[in-house]
């Protein structure tokens, strides 16, 4: 259980975060529903370092609000979508969305019931790290590039793949445009760049 | 109750008039460097500069903080005003939030933390929303151009300066910035047996493309000339900050100096040895650090100012070009470079 300062503000991050998660959804303007969430991640973010993951933390940061939120907030600030019209249209889908909630409710809930009858799992998850030795980012480190290496390496290539597969789809050599190409240009020469002409007077060349 | 005083309100006390001091100190500090900017910049240009408020000039940013503070703040009629007024407090907010974990001297950081580094890596990738909440919710064409100009050019270099410091902190084993300092004491004018040349043994020298990168990724980075496109003052106004007036932009303003000092004062922890003393003599031993420290950073924003007075600007494509093409594979390389070094000679 937290006590003192920790759960005064345990209970400020996560009373702002649950507020600006129903803000997400309730905003009509899409631009505010993006920074509320990007709020949504920040006081995440502060929760991880209550709990002493700082590491974690510090990467949610990084990549969840400097990148993956700005791109989100690029696409709905450039396309010109009608989003009034398409939150009218989507009360069509609250049944489905209702359900898909409530799936992962269920999950949760078998999540935590089972973790509470296998006892390796809790083993696995609760493994206390040796703090006066190793600090959180070690820790992490070690597990991630020993016994999950593998895993670790998949996925990597997996990203890999997927960012090559979109700068394939998305790259279009258009033909004539003039493009700078430096090393043509660096490789220049004063023979391949000026051609001396004999001007002969009382005529052009 | 008195023992959770003493407890929880007396560090909370103190923790808050540190912070309260480095930020005034900052302030001075920023309306110094600002005048010095000046001072360079019309030095280069055989002009005289600042030289009216005050003795030569000295009060000049304290004038232009006053006539930014009175004048009436506009705000467009179509702009988003929350976010338009949010804006410049998240610039300017995030900015200084970053400084808390600066190390100014030994033990002197208002937060020690073990993730020091990526700390500032993570709020300085925020800084982007600054620019890019202003651009958008100023509701016009040109401020929404400018910032996601910004925006692009911002992300591309941090790219660039994240393999940097993943270099950096391969040499010394921890995300924490005193520790990184404190590894600069042992380096390679220790090996190769000059104990006393204790500059030699700072990062700079070992890991000189990577300072080099970081110097030049870090104007890139704080929109500074060469690579202020997105302000152009001859040919744009202002980027993100055409609508902007008064105190906002004062936010603004003062969010990208302070910006630039950080980046000045992580160029000196990451490869100038931070307080450390350059020469391992006893009477230079005895100045305190804080003053190294701030010797080395007014000389990495000299270096800024002069920057800014005699380089000509990129084009923003050659600016893309440099980012992606040029530093991002040479840094990757480095990285490589020096972690198979590091692992075949064991060095650390």
């Amino acid at each position: 259980m937290l006590t003192g300062p920790a759960a005064v503000f345990f209970y400020f991050f996560s009373l702002i975060m649950v507020a600006s998660a129903v803000m997400v959804v309730a905003v009509r303007n899409p631009v505010h529903s993006v920074l509320f969430l990007i709020l949504t991640f920040f006081n995440a973010a502060a929760l991880f370092l209550l709990a002493g993951a700082e590491f974690l933390a510090m990467i949610l940061l990084i990549v969840y609000v400097g990148a993956v939120a700005i791109l989100f907030l690029f696409v709905v600030m450039m396309l010109d979508v009608g989003f009034i019209e398409l939150r009218r249209r989507s009360f069509k889908y609250m049944p489905i969305g209702v359900l898909i909630g409530f799936l992962l409710l269920a999950e949760l809930i078998i999540i935590f019931l089972s973790s509470s009858f296998s006892s390796k799992f809790s083993a696995v998850v609760s493994a206390p790290i040796d703090m006066v030795t190793r600090s959180n980012t070690q820790a992490l480190g070690d597990v991630l590039y020993t016994d999950y290496a593998f895993y670790f390496e998949v996925g990597g290539i997996i990203l890999l793949v997927a960012m090559i597969g979109v700068i394939v789809l998305t790259l279009h050599h258009r033909t004539g445009i003039k493009r700078q190409s430096i090393a043509e240009q660096v490789s220049r020469t004063s023979e391949t760049a000026i051609e001396i002409k004999k001007v002969e007077s009382n005529k052009g060349i | 109750m008195h023992n959770s005083f003493m407890t929880w309100f007396l560090p909370f006390l103190i923790i808050v008039g540190k912070s309260l001091l480095l930020l005034i100190v900052l302030l001075l500090l920023i309306a110094y460097l600002l005048y010095i900017d000046r001072k360079v910049w019309a030095a280069v240009q055989l002009r005289r500069g600042p030289n009216v408020v005050g003795p030569w000039g000295l009060l000049q940013s304290f004038a232009d903080l006053i006539k930014f503070i009175i004048k009436e703040p506009v705000i467009p009629a179509g702009a988003n005003k929350g976010v338009f007024l949010l804006a410049p407090f998240v610039a300017a907010g995030l900015a200084l939030s970053t400084w808390a974990v600066v190390p100014v001297s030994y033990g002197w950081a208002i937060a020690d933390i073990n993730v020091g580094l990526l700390y500032i890596f993570a709020i300085s990738s925020l800084e982007v929303y600054g620019v890019i909440m202003g651009g958008w919710a100023s509701n016009s064409k040109y401020p929404f151009l400018g910032a996601l100009r910004s925006t692009a050019q911002m992300i591309s270099y941090e790219v660039s300066i994240g393999f940097v410091m993943v270099t950096v902190l391969l040499c010394v084993g921890s995300l924490n910035l005193s520790d990184i300092v404190l590894a600069q004491n042992n380096g390679l004018g220790t090996w190769i047996g000059i104990p006393f040349a204790s500059f030699l043994d700072w990062h700079w020298i070992n890991l000189f493309p990577m300072f080099v990168i970081f110097f030049i990724s870090a104007l890139a980075e704080t929109n500074r000339p060469p690579f202020d496109l997105v302000e152009a003052e001859s040919e744009l106004v202002a980027g993100h900050m055409v609508e902007y007036s008064s105190a906002p932009y004062m936010l603004f303003f003062l969010g990208e100096y302070v910006t630039i000092v950080l980046m000045c004062a992580m160029i000196t922890i990451l490869f100038l040895g931070g307080w450390l003393s350059p020469l391992d003599i006893g009477w230079l031993n005895r100045v305190p650090g804080i003053i190294w420290f701030f010797l080395k950073v007014c000389f990495l924003f000299f270096m800024f100012a002069i920057v800014k007075a005699f380089v000509a600007r990129y084009r923003y494509d050659q600016l893309m070009r440099l980012g992606w093409k040029v530093f991002l594979p040479l840094s990757l390389t480095m990285v490589i470079i020096t972690a198979t070094f590091l692992k075949i000679t064991g060095w650390r």
